[in-house]
């Protein structure tokens, strides 16, 4: 971790405008809690609906799509990465940092709203909202490093992703069975799954398999992309 | 510090950027010198450990350059690109280069460096406020910060005013003179001319030429000159020329005489004083190739 890559980082991505995409879906969430509470839709079986639907499926991977390529791809776009790459830091390192910058935004706008959104309408009945809070925490953190991938080998990389995000975790995943098991959204399910005792909470996955997978996921990502970096060529106008 | 290329090339798919580059920039101010699109950029970049060599070596002090982020303790680079967060004020901006390399005092470091660029009164100012010359003066102090021994400027004086410029050269010069290793590229030769003591040459790709400003001066003065000579009596004036062998070749032309000459400071004394012997009025004598771009391209013929 180095504190001024992160300082730098935190400014870039909450000082301007990209904030306000990073605030809009959580409220968004918290608002159709409200809106289903104050018609008196509260109960597991809409709660389960919004968590399954909008939090993991939608807001999840928006957010770690614009956190984790944010923490990086517009400073390649633009140059300013030099500024950090010409310093005596090893290029791992500024990953790293790079990677619990946008970890710590998935965690507060990800996370948390969806602890809140799952309170308002079944408060802490049969642990759903502490284990969609967790699922969402951890699959997060594994979409922080994924993109923050991306966002380090390719220029398109909000393109790729919003593809990666909605095509794979959204249809393929949503279609076709054995897909599931290689999908971000169902790992955070086992482990919402896991916690609460709900009966209309059904994961597909094991919690066997996801949570090795998160962590394998998001270990090689952060390393991939750290090896990447070292290899940062500046190609030049010319 | 030494940096020293041995058989440097870089190429893009098909595109050969730099070709076969051998050079050694020590201690004082080197200009590397050629026309846009030469590979200057590009050679710098591998110098500064921006760009893997396809072939050869890159190497500061005995040590590889490239995937080596222990050289920036000594390299300090400023880049072409705009490359400044223009959120950060001037002073956060050289302060966070200063806490970056780990500095025992950072504020007194960037306070110092702001200074060496005169940019201590606007320095509370965002920077995406600034004007170019001051963004080049900002990455020039964040640059300097940790007092490298090795300094890499890119196109330094670009889209500065001229007292600006007057400054910066004064400053390279200065720098130059206490014994840093200070490598800075243009495609404008007075630029080059009044700053740097060495020049390395490059054009398309290739090293063209090396020496101080005096040699290059001479290599490029005593190419073939073309000119242009509108006279009373062109057809008199080019059969006397042509007896002399400093003219290689006089092409007649409606509007003129297109005089190839082979030694110039010959050819200038001869031409008045063919002249006058023939009793011929000269009108107009231009020359016709004087761009920096026909100089280049002599270069690289001669290279070839």
């Amino acid at each position: 971790m180095n504190t001024v890559v992160a300082g730098i980082t935190y400014r870039a991505l909450l000082g301007r405008r990209r904030i306000i995409l990073l605030l809009v879906l959580p409220l968004g969430l918290i608002a159709l809690a409200v809106l289903l509470r104050l018609f008196g839709e509260t109960g597991q079986r809409s709660a389960m609906l919004l968590m399954d639907n909008f939090a993991i499926n939608t807001m999840l991977p928006l957010l770690g799509l614009i956190a984790g390529t944010g923490v990086i791809a517009p400073e390649i776009d633009d140059g300013t990465i030099i500024h950090l790459l010409s310093k005596p830091i090893s290029r791992p390192v500024i990953i790293r940092t790079k990677f619990v910058v946008a970890a710590s935004l998935l965690a507060v706008f990800g996370a948390v709203p969806t602890y809140v959104s799952a309170w308002l309408l079944v408060s802490n009945e049969d642990g759903i909202a502490s284990g969609f809070a967790l699922g969402a925490l951890l699959a997060g953190i594994a979409y922080a490093a994924v993109f923050l991938l991306l966002g380090v080998l390719t220029r398109h990389a909000v393109a790729i992703g919003i593809i990666y995000a909605l095509v794979w975790e959204t249809l393929v995943g949503g279609f076709m069975p054995g897909a599931r098991k290689f999908s971000i959204q169902q790992w955070a399910k086992s482990i919402a799954d896991q916690i609460s005792d709900s009966a209309f909470l059904k994961a597909d996955v094991t919690l066997g398999f996801a949570v090795p997978a998160l962590i394998i996921v998001t270990v090689a990502a952060v390393f991939w992309a750290g090896h990447r970096l070292r290899a940062f060529s500046l190609t030049g106008d010319e | 510090m030494k940096i020293e290329l041995s058989q440097v090339s870089r190429w893009y798919g098909n595109v050969v950027a730099v070709n076969d580059v051998t050079m050694t920039i020590g201690p004082g101010v080197t200009g590397l010198l050629g026309p846009n699109g030469a590979g200057k950029s590009t050679l710098l970049h591998m110098m500064a450990g921006f760009l893997a060599p396809s072939g050869g070596t890159v190497t500061l002090d005995g040590t590889k350059v490239w995937k080596n982020h222990r050289i920036y303790r000594n390299i300090g680079l400023v880049p072409e690109r705009e490359g400044v967060y223009g959120f950060l004020t001037g002073w956060q901006f050289v302060l966070s280069a200063a806490r970056l390399h780990g500095l025992p005092d950072p504020a007194e470091a960037a306070r110092k460096a702001l200074a060496t660029v005169e940019m201590e009164e606007p320095k509370d100012r965002r920077v995406e406020t600034y004007s170019k010359g001051m963004r080049q003066r900002v990455k020039v102090a964040a640059a300097l910060v940790h007092d490298p021994p090795v300094l890499l400027l890119d196109e330094p004086f670009n889209g500065m005013d001229p007292r600006q410029r007057l400054q910066l050269m004064d400053l390279i010069r200065s720098m130059g003179a206490g014994g840093k290793t200070i490598l800075f590229s243009s495609h404008i030769l007075e630029e080059v001319e009044r700053v740097a003591q060495h020049i390395e040459v490059l054009v398309a790709g290739r090293h063209a030429a090396s020496g101080n400003f005096r040699e290059i001066r001479r290599l490029m003065t005593d190419r073939p000159h073309l000119f242009m000579i509108r006279s009373s009596d062109d057809r008199k004036l080019a059969a006397a020329l042509i007896r002399d062998s400093s003219a290689g070749g006089i092409t007649l032309r409606p509007d003129g005489l297109e005089v190839q000459a082979i030694e110039f400071r010959r050819f200038a004394r001869l031409l008045p004083r063919v002249a006058k012997e023939e009793g011929v009025h000269l009108h107009q004598i231009s020359p016709a190739d004087e761009d920096l771009e026909s100089v280049f391209s002599y270069l690289i013929t001669r290279s070839t």
